[in-house]
C-alpha cells in the first residue's frame, strides 16, 4: 500500500483506442492489486479492472488540450489511454503504477493475496488436478527400458530440473552425474516424450560443455544408452535448435555442440531458431503493427513482414515437424537441446508432442503438456514473463510462440483439436496474470521453496470447470485418434497473423458472428435433446420396472465433474443487483484484468451499440478474450465472471 | 473454318495425367471442339477429366527428344495446362508430333472469338429445355415486386432499342418526374450514354443508390441542365445527396482533359462529392497475376511470401472496395442520404461498389435467390463487359487487352463479408467458387457477351441455358447453402481493418492441401447441423440456430477519413 501515492483520481477520461471520440469519464482507483476505472453516470456506468501484474509499462504522453495522457500497455496486449486533468495527479498515478506493476518480491504477486472462498483441502486438491506421474504412465512408463531416477530428488544434480526424471534403465548414477557436469547448468539428457508404439523417444538437455575439443565419457555413454533404449533403431538424432553460427560462437565460451566423431551413431542436426532476444524484438515489432491505427493494407503487411514473427513461428514449427517425423516415421530417438534447454527446447519438444500424440490436442492433454514440458522442466516463467522487476533482457515471448504454433495448427486442422482458440488465449492471459501459482518462479525447486502449492491456487481446475467454453465443436475425436501424426503444411501462406490474440481487445476487428459459438450451441442443444429423449425413455422404463440403480445412473450421467463441483463459481450476484457496493458483493475469484458492468442495464448503455457487449465495447477492453460480458447468460465465462477485489 | 479443322490429332493413347491430390494416371486423351477429355478406360463410360477448352488460360509445352532419335519411340512431350480456375495439370504425351498437335489444337480452340461458336450454344443437357423465360428477373419485374418504388420512380423504356446507351438494358428505373427526353439528353452528357439510373432503394428509409458513368464536362466545364434536373429529382428537393466518385480528386480533374469530368459543386448544389481512389483495369488484372504467382510457389520464405502478397495489392483492392461500399451504406443507412456512384465508364468499380453496398444493406440480397438476382441486375443487365474482362485469367501470356478480374474481386469481398458474418448469408463459399469458375468458362450463356444488346444480337437467350436458373432449379444443391444461415434485418457492417481481411484461401489455394482440410471442416459443420435437425425434428429446427446470433453493430465512422469537396 505504501506505493500508492494517489488512491483515487476523479474526472479521468478513458479513451477508446479505435475511435478517439468515444470517451468515458469516471474515477480512477489504485488498489493494492488492481487499477480500477469506474465510469460515471447511470447510462454508461461500467468498470474496468486491470491487474497490476498484467501491466507491461506505463507511459506519460505530452500534455494535450484536454489533459495529461497516460498510456498503459498490458502483457495481454490490452492498451488503455487515460487522460488526467491535473499534471500532479497524472504524475502520482504514473509513479504509483510504475512501482505497483513492477513487484520486487514474489510475495507481492497477486496469486499470494488471491483468496477465493475455498478451504485448504480444496486448494490442495486443485493442485492434484494434474498428475505428471499419471501422464508418464499414460505414455507407458516406467517400463523395462526407462525408469525414474531418484538422483535429482533434492535438486542437487540440477536445480532447474524436476525431482523425478526418466532415464534409460541401463544408465548408472555416476554416468548421470558425469553427464550433468558436462552439460550447461547440469541439464543432462532426460526423457520428455515416449512413443509406446515404437519405443522411440524425445529426450531433452542443455548444450554440452564441449568447447573446441572437450569430451566426456559419461555423456557419450548417456547418449549411447538413450540410443540403445530404442531397440529398433541404429542411430539417434541430436537436434540443436540454434542457428549454427550461434552454436559455434558458444564453443568459444567452453560450450557448444556434440561432435559426431565422439558420439557413436548420432546424426547431428542444426535447426536455426533464433534466440530469446531476437524473438523479443520480433514480438515488439509485431505488437507495434497490431496497434497501428487504421493502417493501409500495405503498411500492415509490410509491418508483419518486417517483424519476422511468422518466419520464427515457421522455424519452430519445422523443428517440431522434423522431430515428430523422426519419432513416428523413422522410429528414431531424438535428443533436443538449445543452449540451456529451457526455451527453444521446450517449444520444439512440445510442438513435436502435439503433432505426435492426439492426447495433447485435448483440453486436459494440453494442460498436462504445459505442466510437463514447460513448468516442470524449468521454463523460466518469472524471467520470461517479467513477473518481477528485473532484467529486461530476460523477458521473451517464448511460450507465446508455442501457443501461436498451436493456433496455426488449429487453423490448418480445424477438426483435430478438442480445444478452441479461447482456451489458448485464456492460458496466455493466466501465464502473465500471476493470478494463479502455476506460472510463478523459474523452476520446480523455487516453487517448492516458496510453498507455491500451499499459498496459491492452481489454474487448471478453474479452466477445466469452464471447459464448455473452450470446446471446439468441429473436433472429431475418433478421427483424431486414427490420424495420429499431424502433418502440417509449411508453405508460407499457412502461417497467419493471430488477430484474436494480438488484437484481442480491439473488438471491432473481429467477426461479428461466431461460427464456432453457433455450432457449439447447436451441438449442446442436440445433446440436450438426446438426453431428454433418453431420460424420457428411462422414465417410461422405470414406470414399468422400478430400478433404483438406474435412476442413480441418470444423475451421474449429467456432464458434471464431481471432483470439481464444489469450487465456488457463483458469479451471478454481482450483476443482477444494481448496487454500487459491488466491491463487497462477491467472494468469488478475482480475476486478472477485470471489467464488469454493475449497472442494472447491461444491455442498453450505448445507443450506437445495440448488442450485448455494448457497455464494455466502448472501452474495447474485455479482460478476458472475446467472450461477452457477464450478462445473465454468460455465467460460464471463466474470465469475465469474477468481481469484488479486496479494497484493502 | 469449322471448329473440327483445328483438331489435327483427336486421340492419343498412353498419356500420363498429373494433377493435384490424385495419383498419376495413364490413359487416353481426347480433344473435341470444346473439351479436353482424359480416360483411363477402366470403365468405358466414364472419364477422369473433362475440362472446357475455354477454361484453359495458358499451355506450356516442353518436348523432349530422348536419345536423339527423331520421331522414334523415345520422343515425348509434356504439356502443362493452366486453367482459369487456377488448376494446373500436366500431360505427358508420347510422340513429339502428337504433343505439338494437341497443344496447337488447345491453343486455337481455347481462344475462340465468336460467341456463337462457344460451348453454351451447344450445351443441351436432357434435364433443361430452351423454352421459357431466360434469367431470373427483368427490370420490369423487379419494379413490380418493389412496392416502395412505385410512388416516385418509373420504368423507362427509352433504351428499348439500345440507341441511348448501348451497354444498358432495354428498361431502366428513373425518377418518375423525369421524362424520356431529359434522359436522352442526360445520356449524351455521360460517357457511353450511361445516365444515372436507380440501382437500389433502401427498404428502411427510401434512400437510393444510383449509378452512372462520369459526366462529359470536358476542359471547358460544359454542363447539362437535364442531367442536373435528373439528379435533383433523385433527392427530391431540399435534401442532400452524396456523389461517390471512384477516382481520386486529381484523377477526376485529369479526366476533364480527355472529355470526361465530374459534377461541379456550383451546378449540382445539393450533391456533395466524395472521392475515393480505386484501381482499375490492367492494374487489377496484374494484381491477380502477381497474387496467383505468389500462391503457386510454396517454397518461398514467409518474408518473401508476405512481400509478394503485399506487392500484388490484391488485398488492398479488397480493402478499398469494402471501405467504399461501407461508406455508401453509411450515407444511406446511417445518415439517410441518397448516393450516386460512378467512376469513369461506370461498368466496373461502380457495379462492384453498388452491389457490395446492397449486400451489406439489404437482407433480401443475402439469400441465394436474392444474391443471384443482384448479380443478374447489377452485373449482367447493367452491362459489365464480361467477355472482355474475363477473356483471360491469371496465367495467360497473351498481351492484356481489356481483362480485369473485377467480378472476382466482388466474389472475394463477398467472401470477406461471409467470414465476418458467418451466419448472415444464405449461400456458402461453394457458390462463390462456382461463380468464380463459371464466369471464365461455362456451359451456360449467362456470362457471355458484354451487354444485353450483344446478348440479344447473338441470340444468347434463345440458344443457351441460364446458369442462375439452373442453380436454383428444382432445388439448390446443399453444398451451395450455408447451414448456419440466420437471416438478420440489420445492415452487416464489415470490418475493413487490414487485420480483419484475409486471403481467400478457398479460391487462391483451392488446389492445395491447405484448402482440403477446410473442406473437411465444412462437412463437419453440415453433419453437426444435420444431427441437430434429426434430433429436433422439423418444427424446432429454425428457432434454435438463432440462439447465438449476435447482434450487429456499426463500428466506425468511415466519413472520418474522407476528402469531401
Amino acid at each position: 500500500m505504501e506505493h500508492i501515492r494517489m488512491p483515487k483520481v476523479e474526472n479521468v477520461r478513458l479513451v477508446d483506442r479505435s475511435s478517439s471520440r468515444r470517451i468515458k469519464v469516471g474515477t480512477l482507483y489504485l488498489t493494492a492489486t488492481h487499477t480500477i476505472f469506474v465510469g460515471k453516470g447511470s447510462e454508461d456506468r461500467c468498470e474496468l479492472w486491470v491487474l497490476h501484474s498484467l501491466v507491461c509499462n506505463v507511459v506519460k504522453h505530452k500534455a494535450s488540450q484536454s489533459g495529461y495522457p497516460l498510456l498503459i500497455h498490458c502483457k495481454n496486449f490490452q492498451v488503455m489511454q487515460f487522460i488526467i486533468s491535473q499534471e500532479s495527479d497524472c504524475h502520482n498515478v504514473y509513479i504509483s503504477l510504475s512501482r505497483l506493476s513492477r513487484p520486487e518480491k514474489y510475495e507481492e504477486l497477486y496469486c499470494f493475496s488471491f483468496n477465493p472462498n475455498v478451504d485448504k483441502a480444496e486448494r490442495e486438491h486443485s493442485w492434484d488436478f494434474l498428475d505428471l506421474k499419471a501422464e508418464y504412465s499414460r505414455m507407458g512408463l516406467p517400463n523395462k527400458l526407462w525408469h525414474v531416477t531418484p538422483i535429482n530428488r533434492e535438486y542437487r544434480v540440477c536445480d532447474t530440473y524436476p525431482a523425478d526424471l526418466f532415464v534409460p534403465q541401463s544408465v548408472t548414477l555416476p554416468v548421470i552425474i558425469g553427464s550433468s557436469k558436462f552439460r550447461s547448468r547440469g541439464r543432462f539428457p532426460t526423457l520428455s516424450y515416449y512413443c509406446k508404439e515404437n519405443h522411440a523417444t524425445i529426450c531433452r538437455s542443455s548444450q554440452p560443455l564441449s568447447g573446441f575439443s572437450a569430451r566426456c565419457l559419461e555423456d557419450e555413454q548417456m547418449l549411447q544408452a538413450i540410443m540403445k533404449s530404442n531397440p529398433g533403431s541404429r542411430f539417434m538424432y541430436v537436434v540443436d535448435t540454434r542457428p549454427k553460427l550461434n552454436a559455434m560462437a558458444n564453443r568459444a565460451a567452453g560450450k557448444g555442440y556434440e561432435n559426431e566423431d565422439n558420439y557413436c551413431n548420432i546424426k547431428f542436426q542444426f535447426i536455426g531458431i533464433e534466440n530469446i532476444h531476437v524473438m523479443r524484438n520480433s514480438q515488439q515489432k509485431l505488437i507495434e503493427v497490431s496497434a497501428l491505427r487504421s493502417p493501409s493494407m500495405g503498411e500492415f503487411l509490410m509491418g508483419l513482414e518486417n517483424s519476422d514473427w511468422l518466419r520464427h513461428i515457421k522455424s519452430i514449427m519445422e523443428a517440431g515437424i522434423f522431430i515428430s517425423k523422426a519419432v513416428a516415421e523413422e522410429g528414431v530417438n531424438v535428443l533436443v537441446h538449445c543452449s540451456d534447454g529451457w526455451d527453444r527446447t521446450a517449444q520444439v519438444c512440445s510442438v513435436a508432442s502435439v503433432l505426435l500424440d492426439p492426447y495433447y490436442r485435448t483440453l486436459k492433454g494440453l494442460m498436462v503438456l504445459i505442466e510437463k514440458d514447460w513448468v516442470s522442466f524449468g521454463h523460466k516463467f518469472s524471467h520470461r514473463c517479467g513477473h518481477l522487476d528485473g532484467e529486461a533482457k530476460e523477458v521473451s515471448p517464448v511460450i507465446d510462440q508455442f501457443l501461436d504454433c498451436l493456433w496455426q495448427l488449429m487453423e490448418q486442422f480445424p477438426c483435430y483439436f478438442e480445444y478452441n482458440e479461447k482456451f489458448l488465449i485464456n492460458i496466455h492471459n493466466h501465464i502473465y496474470s500471476c493470478h494463479y501459482g502455476n506460472f510463478i518462479c523459474n523452476s520446480q525447486k523455487e516453487r517448492k521453496d516458496l510453498c507455491i502449492k500451499e499459498k496459491t491456487h492452481s489454474i487448471w481446475p478453474h479452466l477445466w470447470e469452464n471447459k464448455l467454453d473452450f470446446m471446439n465443436p468441429l473436433f472429431k475425436p475418433d478421427q483424431s485418434q486414427n490420424q495420429g501424426l499431424l502433418r502440417p503444411r509449411t508453405a508460407p501462406y499457412c502461417f497467419k497473423y493471430w488477430r484474436r490474440l494480438y488484437n484481442r481487445f480491439d473488438r471491432e476487428l473481429h467477426p461479428r458472428q461466431s461460427e464456432l459459438d453457433c455450432l457449439m450451441t447447436v451441438k449442446e442443444e442436440t445433446q440436450q435433446l438426446e438426453e431428454d429423449l433418453a431420460l424420457c425413455e428411462q422414465v417410461e422404463h422405470q414406470i414399468f420396472n422400478y430400478h433404483p440403480h438406474k435412476s442413480k445412473q441418470a444423475l451421474w450421467s449429467l456432464p458434471l465433474d464431481t471432483s470439481l463441483a464444489n469450487t465456488p463459481q457463483d458469479y451471478i450476484g454481482g450483476f443482477i443487483g444494481g448496487a454500487p457496493n459491488v466491491f463487497t458483493l462477491q467472494q468469488g475469484e478475482r480475476e486478472s484484468a477485470e471489467l464488469c458492468l454493475f449497472g442494472d442495464k447491461p444491455k442498453s448503455s450505448d445507443a450506437d451499440n445495440s448488442d450485448q457487449e455494448s457497455g464494455v465495447a466502448d472501452f474495447s477492453s474485455h479482460s478476458s478474450g472475446e467472450e461477452s460480458l457477464p450478462s445473465e447468460d454468460s455465467v460460464k465465462d471463466p474470465d469475465s465472471d469474477e468481481t469484488g477485489p479486496n479494497r484493502a | 473454318m469449322e471448329l473440327s479443322e483445328h483438331i489435327k490429332t483427336a486421340n492419343v493413347e498412353d498419356v500420363t495425367l498429373r494433377r493435384p491430390f490424385h495419383p498419376a494416371l495413364r490413359g487416353t486423351l481426347c480433344v473435341t471442339s470444346h473439351h479436353l477429355l482424359f480416360s483411363d478406360r477402366k470403365d468405358e463410360a466414364s472419364w477422369q477429366l473433362l475440362i472446357l477448352l475455354k477454361n484453359i488460360d495458358a499451355i506450356e509445352k516442353s518436348v523432349e527428344n530422348l536419345f536423339g532419335y527423331p520421331r522414334a519411340m523415345g520422343s515425348s512431350g509434356t504439356i502443362t495446362i493452366k486453367c482459369k480456375d487456377l488448376l494446373v495439370l500436366q500431360l505427358e504425351i508420347p510422340g513429339m508430333e502428337e504433343c505439338l498437335n494437341i497443344a496447337s489444337s488447345i491453343e486455337a480452340l481455347s481462344s475462340l472469338e465468336s460467341v456463337t461458336e462457344m460451348y453454351p450454344f451447344f450445351y443441351r443437357p436432357s434435364h433443361l429445355t430452351l423454352n421459357g423465360p431466360w434469367g431470373l428477373s427483368s427490370t420490369e419485374q423487379y419494379y413490380k415486386q418493389t412496392e416502395r418504388l412505385w410512388d416516385r420512380w418509373r420504368v423507362s423504356t427509352v433504351n428499348s432499342d439500345y440507341s441511348v446507351c448501348p451497354s444498358y438494358p432495354s428498361a431502366v428505373i428513373v425518377p418518375r418526374e423525369v421524362d424520356d427526353d431529359k434522359l436522352i439528353r442526360s445520356a449524351r452528357f455521360r460517357q457511353g450514354g450511361r445516365f444515372p439510373v436507380l440501382s437500389y432503394c433502401h427498404h428502411r428509409n427510401g434512400m437510393v443508390i444510383m449509378r452512372s458513368s462520369q459526366p462529359l464536362t470536358g476542359a471547358n466545364k460544359k454542363r447539362c441542365k437535364e442531367d442536373e434536373l435528373l439528379l435533383q429529382a433523385v433527392i427530391d428537393g431540399s435534401e442532400l445527396g452524396y456523389i461517390i466518385d471512384l477516382r481520386s480528386a486529381q484523377q477526376a480533374q485529369q479526366a476533364r482533359m480527355t472529355g470526361g469530368g465530374f459534377e461541379s459543386k456550383s451546378f449540382y448544389s445539393h450533391w456533395k462529392r466524395i472521392h475515393r481512389h480505386h484501381e482499375r483495369g490492367k492494374i487489377v488484372q496484374e494484381s491477380l497475376i502477381k497474387l496467383v504467382e505468389a500462391c503457386s510457389d510454396p517454397s518461398h520464405s514467409v518474408d518473401r511470401w508476405l512481400s509478394k502478397l503485399e506487392n500484388s495489392k490484391w488485398l488492398s483492392h479488397v480493402h478499398s472496395a469494402l471501405s467504399t461500399a461501407g461508406l455508401v451504406v453509411e450515407c444511406v443507412e446511417r445518415d439517410g442520404h441518397s448516393v450516386l456512384v460512378h467512376g469513369s465508364e461506370g461498368t466496373d468499380n461502380t457495379l462492384l461498389v453498388s452491389s457490395l453496398a446492397q449486400l451489406i444493406l439489404d437482407p433480401a440480397s443475402r439469400t441465394v435467390t436474392g444474391f443471384l438476382c443482384l448479380l443478374e441486375r447489377e452485373w449482367i443487365q447493367a452491362g459489365h463487359p464480361f467477355q472482355q474482362r474475363c477473356a483471360h485469367s491469371a496465367y495467360s501470356h497473351a498481351r492484356l487487352k481489356q481483362e480485369c478480374p473485377i467480378f472476382l474481386l466482388l466474389l472475394d469481398c463477398v467472401w470477406q463479408v461471409w467470414r465476418q458474418f458467418p451466419l448472415a448469408l444464405e449461400f456458402s463459399e461453394a457458390l462463390l467458387l462456382r461463380l468464380a469458375q463459371e464466369v471464365y468458362a461455362s456451359n451456360y450463356g449467362t456470362f457471355l457477351c458484354n451487354s444485353e444488346q450483344e446478348r440479344c444480337a447473338a441470340g444468347v437467350k434463345e440458344n443457351t441455358h441460364c446458369l442462375f436458373q439452373s442453380l436454383l432449379r428444382p432445388d439448390i444443391e446443399e453444398q451451395y447453402l450455408n447451414p448456419l444461415y440466420e437471416p438478420t434485418d440489420l445492415a452487416i457492417w464489415p470490418s475493413v481493418h487490414p487485420q480483419s481481411l484475409q486471403l481467400w484461401t478457398g479460391l487462391f489455394l483451392r488446389w492445395t492441401e491447405y484448402a482440403q482440410n477446410m473442406e473437411e471442416a465444412r462437412e463437419e459443420v453440415w453433419s453437426i447441423v444435420k444431427e441437430h435437425h434429426e434430433q429436433a425434428g422439423p418444427d424446432r429446427t429454425n428457432n434454435t440456430l438463432s440462439t447465438h446470433c449476435d447482434t450487429l453493430t456499426p463500428f466506425e465512422n468511415l466519413m472520418d477519413e474522407l476528402t469531401i469537396l
